[in-house]
């Protein structure tokens, strides 16, 4: 009997504000520890909290773009439980009303698109950090991250793959960042995962699931799924039972273990955040807010296809992020005649070196002026393509323009026939055999004598004019 | 001296009769002499007292003097202020000095007045008759074996023996006005949202407001101008608060044609007969002088302790969980491990009364146990809040007694918990509707002071100072002042 994994998905997104949820202190990642703190968010007597729109604002246009409901009233919850880096032992969090319900988002699937439901978009804030020192009965506790706005997003258990699981977070993820509405950076835990995970029989009700935690890159997220599907169903053929728990996953040995059972869940005893007032947004905010949504990495990619006759691939590539389409989109404002060779050489050979540095094109050292000005140089056959490949490595090595490196390396094609067809003589005198056999039918050796050419002028003769001079000058 | 209002001494200070530094003075004497008597007063810190007596005094002899210049005003123990520690009357804040100031503080500061030390209080303000104040119990100056009320217990006892000539308190279910009918004085919690809340440590944050505890109902209202109004920082505070002419209302004194309205639930079996007999004696005066007298029926308010016990305790268990030794306040020493830190720290910080409302409002928000006492606690409030609103569709005003009895004796109700919570049986609803409620001397019952408490329609805190004032004219209640402490007795 065939079995079907059941996946739903929660994702805490860190909202880019200038400041915290409840404070006016700094959201910015990387300061000395406890620095960017205040009596609101160390959680000292009598402080209160003051929501931030600009979380609010983030939060609806995220909604907006899922297609959701957004709650022109909801509430604040408290979320109480003990922990040091919970300053004020409860979490303002949003449960039974929450700004955003009922959205979805379109996956890519192997037997085309999906949807995906997403249940429910609620605002909440994140928790210090606990640093548990090596040696010593010692820790230490950071609370600069106490306060930052949160988004968490839930799905419904809509996913059937940890493949889908992946496409669906990789979709999440392109959107916020597209919306600007956060950073989305795994690796400062902007956008944190937990999987609910659990395996049933194609038409049977739902299997017990277990909630996966610690999940911080899109190879783990795959890899805890994949291995806690294969463990639920050993468990289940073995004649087990799967229970309902928390495991944790641990990326080092590639397995997960457990961190608690539904008995030991917490009570968190929500009530209602009496120190702060219903949300109430009016239909005109909302809708001003939607009108600042940018454009989506969908309509987008329709659109480079058809203002820019990219192929589906470029144009999916090329709206991997917002920073990479408008790298884009400022590259063919360079060179406005030639959109498709520069999604080429934006696609294939610039991000593909970028790729192997293990970069991003935020971080490419050649702007969408200096790409302009070498595929320019294609263009007008100063150099051919393949020099231009040259020119390129030399450009991202010295941080020098195409047109210096040209010039210095004396790279300028040849593109006067006369200084051509001396070459051609020259080579065909000196492969007098080749030249009879191509003439006595042996077309294939075409290939021979644009070689010896290319070698004879370091690659820098016009490879068309080649083409066709050797084709004249061979008939004889 | 010691029993003159603030606008008696403000006229002295305007005439240059006196100075912020004799005043000062003056009152620390008395705080030096007396508190042992009554530990009205738990951080007084005498040099930084004088100072600010003597900046005001600067202050006024180069700028034209600000409302409250040169006034010394006594501090429950509950609003953080820089100058002092805040320790809420709990051990779990030992030594704690905030590096703020409460909204309302600021606001005094601005205004001119000194901040005479801090009062005692009970614990987290949970209680009723300053008895679990980790300081030790604060004592009634009309009779020092008697209780002061509570939570406010110090400001009021401080009033009432002349040690200070005011004070702010706080209300979360009567904190304010029954301390104050205890002792024979004036104490007004104004409308939910009117007074922000901010650095005015947390009990119960749906019910919390601070308010003045004075001798007459003037200086209430002068105090009451200068605490109120919008905070940005307290998202409670409301923005488009309807305004008050504060000290308008206090002039108008009117009282003919008023509609006072007497909700049968007020004046019951089981309440002490003489303070019954002084309230309906108030009541009658107020009649001769032009009120109507309605009678009116507020059917939900037996309800009202129940749910009032319910709500508190559940929003106090989450303000309390920050108390947990981490971060200041007291922690326990070696601890094992974060457990251990956490109860321990917790155990030893907090007293009886305080554990006991952690432990209700926990179990009342339990999951299974939410919808039965939480959601129904919330369900009752809503009837409640209908009640008032009823009732104000008929009359202008209430009245009623503010405590079913006066003062008790120390340690009579200590040990039965419910009892205690009885003591605020007819202040309770008004937290729970969020309206503004006022207690004002009316008598004596076995020389132990009564208080009279009017309630008004949210943000009508004018018709009640009106009234109030009117009754003051014509009484002389206010101005009695127990013997014991140089007062003209009763």
């Amino acid at each position: 009997m065939s079995w079907e994994v059941v996946i739903g998905l929660e994702v805490h997104v860190q909202a880019n504000t200038k400041t915290k949820a409840f404070c006016g202190c700094s959201t910015a990642f990387g300061a000395e520890p406890n620095t960017q703190t205040c009596p609101v968010c160390l959680g000292m007597p009598g402080q209160l909290p003051v929501l931030n729109r600009e979380a609010v604002d983030k939060s609806v246009l995220t909604g907006l773009a899922i297609n959701a409901e957004i709650n022109l009233e909801s509430k604040f919850d408290r979320k109480n439980y003990f922990y040091p880096d919970l300053p004020k032992g409860y979490q303002i969090s949003q449960f039974p009303l929450p700004l955003v319900e009922g959205g979805h988002l379109m996956i890519p699937t192997a037997e085309g698109e999906k949807r995906i439901g997403v249940t429910r978009i609620h605002m909440e804030e994140d928790a210090g950090k606990s640093m548990h020192a090596d040696t010593g009965n010692v820790s230490h506790i950071d609370l600069n991250r106490s306060g930052v706005p949160l988004m968490e997003i839930v799905s419904e258990p809509d996913m059937r793959s940890a493949d889908e699981a992946v496409a669906y977070l990789k979709q999440l993820h392109q959107l916020v960042r597209f919306l600007d509405v956060s950073g989305a950076d795994m690796e400062k835990g902007q956008f944190r995962c937990d999987a609910n995970v659990s395996v049933r029989h194609p038409g049977e009700p739902l299997g017990t699931r277990a909630e996966l935690k610690n999940l911080n890159s899109f190879r783990f997220i795959k890899q805890a799924i994949e291995f806690e599907v294969i463990r639920q169903i050993e468990i289940i053929e073995d004649g087990g039972k799967v229970v309902q728990e928390t495991r944790l996953w641990d990326s080092a040995r590639g397995e997960s273990r457990s961190m608690r059972s539904k008995e030991e869940t917490h009570d968190y005893r929500d009530f209602p955040e009496p120190d702060l007032p219903p949300l109430r947004l009016s239909k005109q905010e909302v809708d001003s807010i939607r009108a600042g949504m940018p454009e989506l990495p969908g309509q987008m990619r329709v659109r480079f296809e058809e203002e820019f006759g990219l192929s589906a691939y470029d144009a999916d590539v090329l709206t991997t992020s917002r920073e990479l389409a408008a790298y884009y989109e400022d590259l063919v404002a360079a060179v406005p005649e030639d959109p498709k060779r520069a999604a080429n050489w934006l696609a294939n050979e610039l991000l593909g070196r970028l790729k192997e540095r293990s970069e991003d094109i935020t971080a490419s050292p050649i702007g969408p002026k200096q790409l302009a000005g070498l595929i320019k140089r294609i263009a007008d056959n100063t150099i051919s393509g393949k020099i231009a490949k040259d020119v390129l490595d030399a450009m991202l090595e010295s941080g020098q323009g195409a047109d210096a490196i040209i010039e210095k390396r004396g790279l300028k094609q040849i593109t006067d026939s006369s200084a051509i067809d001396a070459i051609i003589q020259q080579v065909m005198s000196d492969n007098s055999d080749q030249v009879e056999q191509y003439r006595a039918g042996k077309d294939r050796l075409m290939g021979f004598f644009v070689g010896q050419v290319m070698q004879a002028t370091r690659g820098k003769a016009n490879p068309g004019l080649v083409n066709q001079r050797l084709k004249v000058l061979l008939k004889g | 001296m010691p029993f003159s209002s603030i606008d008696d001494l403000k006229q002295r200070l305007d005439a240059g009769e006196t100075s912020a530094e004799e005043l000062a003075g003056l009152y620390l004497d008395r705080i030096e002499k007396h508190n042992a008597s009554l530990n009205a007063f738990v951080h007084v810190g005498f040099e930084q007292i004088m100072a600010q007596a003597r900046a005001s005094d600067s202050y006024r002899a180069k700028h034209e003097a600000r409302p409250l210049e040169g006034v010394p005003i006594a501090i429950k123990d509950i609003f953080c202020s820089t100058e002092s520690p805040t320790t809420c009357g709990s051990r779990i804040l030992e030594g704690f000095t905030p590096a703020y100031d409460a909204h309302v503080i600021t606001q005094l500061r601005k205004a001119g007045a000194v901040l005479l030390g801090k009062t005692n209080m009970d614990e987290f303000a949970m209680g009723s008759s300053n008895e679990t104040s980790a300081y030790g119990p604060c004592r009634n100056p009309w009779d020092t074996d008697r209780i002061p009320g509570g939570s406010s217990g110090g400001s009021a006892s401080a009033v009432a023996a002349g040690l200070a000539p005011a004070a702010l308190g706080t209300d979360t279910g009567g904190s304010i006005r029954q301390p104050a009918a205890v002792t024979g004085i004036v104490g007004m919690k104004p409308t939910y949202g009117r007074v922000s809340r901010r650095g005015i440590i947390a009990f119960a944050s749906s019910l919390d407001q601070a308010g003045p505890m004075t001798r007459t109902v003037k200086d209430t209202a002068l105090i009451a101008s200068i605490i109120s109004g919008h905070d940005a920082g307290d998202a409670t505070s409301v923005a488009d608060a309807p305004s008050v002419d504060w000290l308008g209302a206090c002039d108008k004194r009117n009282m003919k044609g008023l509609k006072i309205g007497r909700p049968e639930e007020y004046f019951i079996d089981g309440m002490d007969a003489e303070v019954r007999q002084k309230v309906e004696a108030a009541l009658k005066q107020c009649e001769e002088m032009g009120a109507e007298i309605i009678d009116i029926s507020l059917p939900h308010t037996e309800y009202a302790v129940a749910a009032y016990y319910v709500i508190a305790p559940s929003e106090a268990s989450a303000n309390l969980a920050r108390y947990d030794g981490v971060r200041y306040g007291r922690r326990c020493e070696d601890p094992k491990d974060l457990a251990d830190m956490y109860t321990r720290s917790r155990d030893e910080g907090f007293g009886d009364e305080v554990k006991r409302r952690i432990l209700t409002g926990a179990f009342a928000l339990s999951s299974g146990y939410y919808d039965a006492y939480y959601r129904k606690a919330q369900q009752v409030r809503t009837l409640i809040r209908q009640d008032f609103l009823n009732a104000f569709g008929q009359v202008d005003v209430i009245a009623t007694p503010t405590s079913p009895v006066p003062a008790f004796k120390i340690g009579e109700k200590t040990d039965d918990p419910i009892t205690m919570y009885l003591s605020d049986v007819f202040t309770i609803a008004v937290n729970l509707a969020g309206l503004p409620g006022l207690s004002q001397p009316c008598g004596f019952a076995n020389a132990l002071p009564v208080g009279l408490q009017w309630i008004a329609p949210a943000w009508r805190e004018d018709i009640i100072l009106s009234a109030a004032s009117a009754y003051e004219s014509a009484t002389d209640w206010h101005a009695q002042h127990p013997k014991a402490y140089g007062g003209a007795g009763a």
